[in-house]
């Protein structure tokens, strides 16, 4: 039994008008967000919303719980960062590298996790991400410590000018939507049919012939090289890419982000993406631990809502015609 | 003085001794993490905080109590064991016949909970614990010094793992808990309180991971992040020897251990690696480990 199992039968094939509604609606609100909240803030919103749906492709999908998430996260905004830095990469092309970056590594510490399931995968991709975090921690190019800072935003494709807190926010925006609509195709897709098939039993996937770990390495590979385009979008955005974004800490926030809004759905993630950073960023200036709240919020969504809160109430919204009847 | 493939000998008694020692710490824990497991059926994210909650017993039993060493080494796993009890009772049982990453992530919870609060309290940086008076100082073996205090590390640790491998194998407790692994339902129809079983499994998990903690106090300084970097090295050492035996995650400790502390010798860049690349060796050739058998 699959973690996303119990949500199969809320996800919808088609886009149906209330939900092109609400999608047009809140891609709106998104457009005129930064003339009511910091951009900066929003744009960090946008990338672990990115990262969070990256990671809903794996653990919502397939029903792979990846552990380390972070190391092609903060993988990536290390390659981006370089490239735009050192190498004087234009910042789009940059992002792309450090997305292909992670697709890289995605398709080696994949290729290696598929080879067992369920608990020991989780505990093999996080082995491998900290393996990653150290060598982060000794190569020369990440600069240790200190991580690459002064990352140049620079001019989108030489012409628009990134410094621009506008401009650096609708590009921020477009990538994500770009990465949003490609999870939603993905999903959608016969290929993503064919990964729910092997969530909900692996082995009547193979007795109908399919060879089960190369859609899982694909899927793996993808949500790698998404969570990638986040990171190097992060990287440019914060122009900077320290150790923070690779270690375990980081791959706990992006899994508390899903399993918060609500893991297999498709705004989950986005949900619970912007609560936790929201979270953060109110408790930044309080005595409070953040991570302390952060544990307590895993042990309330675990106990007592594993759907979310998305989750939640498509489940209450399925419930009401039934009661009618 | 004398040399073995070019590396003082010393230098590498002193490697072996200090592998030995994480060794013992990565048996210990990764036999913790595999009775649990057997049971339970969770893997316990919260062993590492476990172990750290062990240590900042000893220590603060030291500090404001004044209780030393040798009682802080039965008390201190029998609060954290209490703890766990508590966890198992009120939030760990809400969770049995479900997939079991939810163990997983509301154990990762808790070490969070439990880790975020000792950094507010006390800071991240390390206390010195002191070892008792009667464990100071170091030995003579001949061809290398050895201080006393990390020869009983070893020592202890040992009898620890036999003794829970003995208990586990050889008593009745031991024998209904074996058979619960295998069948729950049917034991708990010859009358064996499975319920029960399961509560004290689990705090008997956490118990000897609080009393690594005590063992580890005087060596590593006691520090809330002691525990989950050293989870995750476990959480590779279980995956290398398969959580199927009780004695192949002890071996599969000490081995790795060992390895560990002679790549510091011959290769030290990549010490702190070794393992995670063994384990992805382990798992391209037998992806069941080495000890394990696939389920």
């Amino acid at each position: 039994m699959a973690v996303g199992t119990q949500y199969l039968a809320e996800q919808q094939p088609k886009l149906s008008t209330t939900s092109l509604v609400l999608g047009a609606i809140a891609i709106a609100a998104l457009i005129a967000a930064p003339f009511f909240f910091y951009p900066v803030f929003l744009m960090s919103i946008l990338c672990f919303a990115l990262f969070a749906c990256a990671f809903n492709l794996l653990i919502g999908y397939v029903g792979l719980l990846s552990f380390g998430h972070a190391a092609f996260f903060g993988g990536a905004a290390y390659y981006t960062a370089h490239a735009v830095k050192v190498w004087g990469l234009e910042p789009l092309t940059g992002i792309l590298f450090g997305a292909a970056g992670a697709a890289a590594m995605g398709l080696i510490i994949g290729f290696i996790a598929i080879r067992r399931q369920g608990i020991y995968f989780a505990m093999i991709t996080l082995a491998l991400s900290q393996m990653f975090a150290f060598i982060c921690l000794q190569v020369p190019f990440t600069h240790g410590e200190d991580g690459i800072q002064g990352v140049p935003r620079g001019h989108l494709l030489g012409i628009i000018d990134l410094n621009q807190p506008l401009s650096m926010y609708y590009v921020t925006l477009a990538i994500f939507l770009f990465g949003v609509f490609a999870v939603w195709r993905i999903v959608n897709s016969p290929f993503g049919n064919i990964l729910k098939a092997i969530r909900e039993n692996e082995r009547r996937a193979v007795s109908l012939g399919y060879r089960v770990d190369r859609y899982k390495l694909g899927a793996f590979v993808m949500s790698a090289a998404l969570a990638g385009l986040a990171g190097g979008t992060k990287a440019i955005v914060f122009q900077f890419a320290t150790l923070t974004d690779v270690q375990w800490q980081m791959s706990g926030e992006v899994i508390l982000m899903t399993l918060l809004g609500g893991i297999g759905t498709m705004i989950g993630p986005i949900v619970g993406a912007g609560l936790v950073i929201a979270l953060q960023n109110y408790l930044a200036s309080s005595q409070f631990p953040v991570t302390v709240l952060i544990g307590i919020i895993f042990v309330i969504c675990v106990l007592l809502f594993r759907r979310g809160i998305v989750g939640e109430i498509l489940e209450l919204m399925k419930r009401k015609p039934k009661g009618n009847v | 003085m004398s040399t073995i493939f070019g590396i003082p000998a010393p230098a590498l008694y002193g490697q072996i001794l200090i592998g030995l020692i994480n060794g013992s710490f990565y048996a210990m824990l990764s036999l913790g993490l595999a009775v649990i497991f057997g049971l339970l059926r969770v893997i316990n994210f919260a062993h590492g905080a476990q172990y750290m909650l062990g240590a900042f017993a000893a220590y603060l039993l030291l500090t404001y109590a004044g209780i030393g060493y040798w009682p802080s080494l039965f008390l201190a796993p029998l609060l954290v064991g209490a703890v766990a009890i508590v966890i198992e009772r009120f939030m760990l049982r809400r969770l049995y016949g479900l997939d079991p990453l939810y163990g997983l992530l509301l154990t990762f919870g808790l070490a969070l909970i439990f880790e975020g609060a000792f950094r507010h309290w006390f800071g991240a940086a390390g206390k010195p614990y002191a070892p008792p008076a009667q464990l100071t100082g170091a030995m003579n073996l001949g061809f290398m010094f050895m201080p006393i205090y990390r020869g009983w590390v070893v020592v202890a640790s040992l009898f620890v793992c036999i003794g829970t491998w003995l208990l586990i194998e050889k008593t009745r407790l031991g024998a209904y808990l074996r058979a619960a692994t295998e069948n729950a339902t049917l034991v708990q129809a010859f009358g064996v309180n499975v319920p029960l079983l399961l509560t004290l499994t689990y705090g008997l998990g956490a118990a000897l991971a609080a009393l690594a903690g005590v063992l580890a106090a005087p060596i590593y300084q006691v520090s809330p992040l002691m525990g989950t970097n050293l989870i995750i090295i476990v959480f590779a050492v279980v995956v290398v020897g398969g959580m199927g035996s009780i004695l192949g995650a002890i071996v599969t400790g000490y081995v790795l251990g060992v390895l560990e502390g002679l790549t510091k010798v011959f290769y030290p860049e990549a010490s702190s690696i070794v393992i995670f690349v063994i384990m992805a060796i382990v798992l391209l050739v037998r992806p069941a480990g080495l000890f394990g058998r696939e389920e």
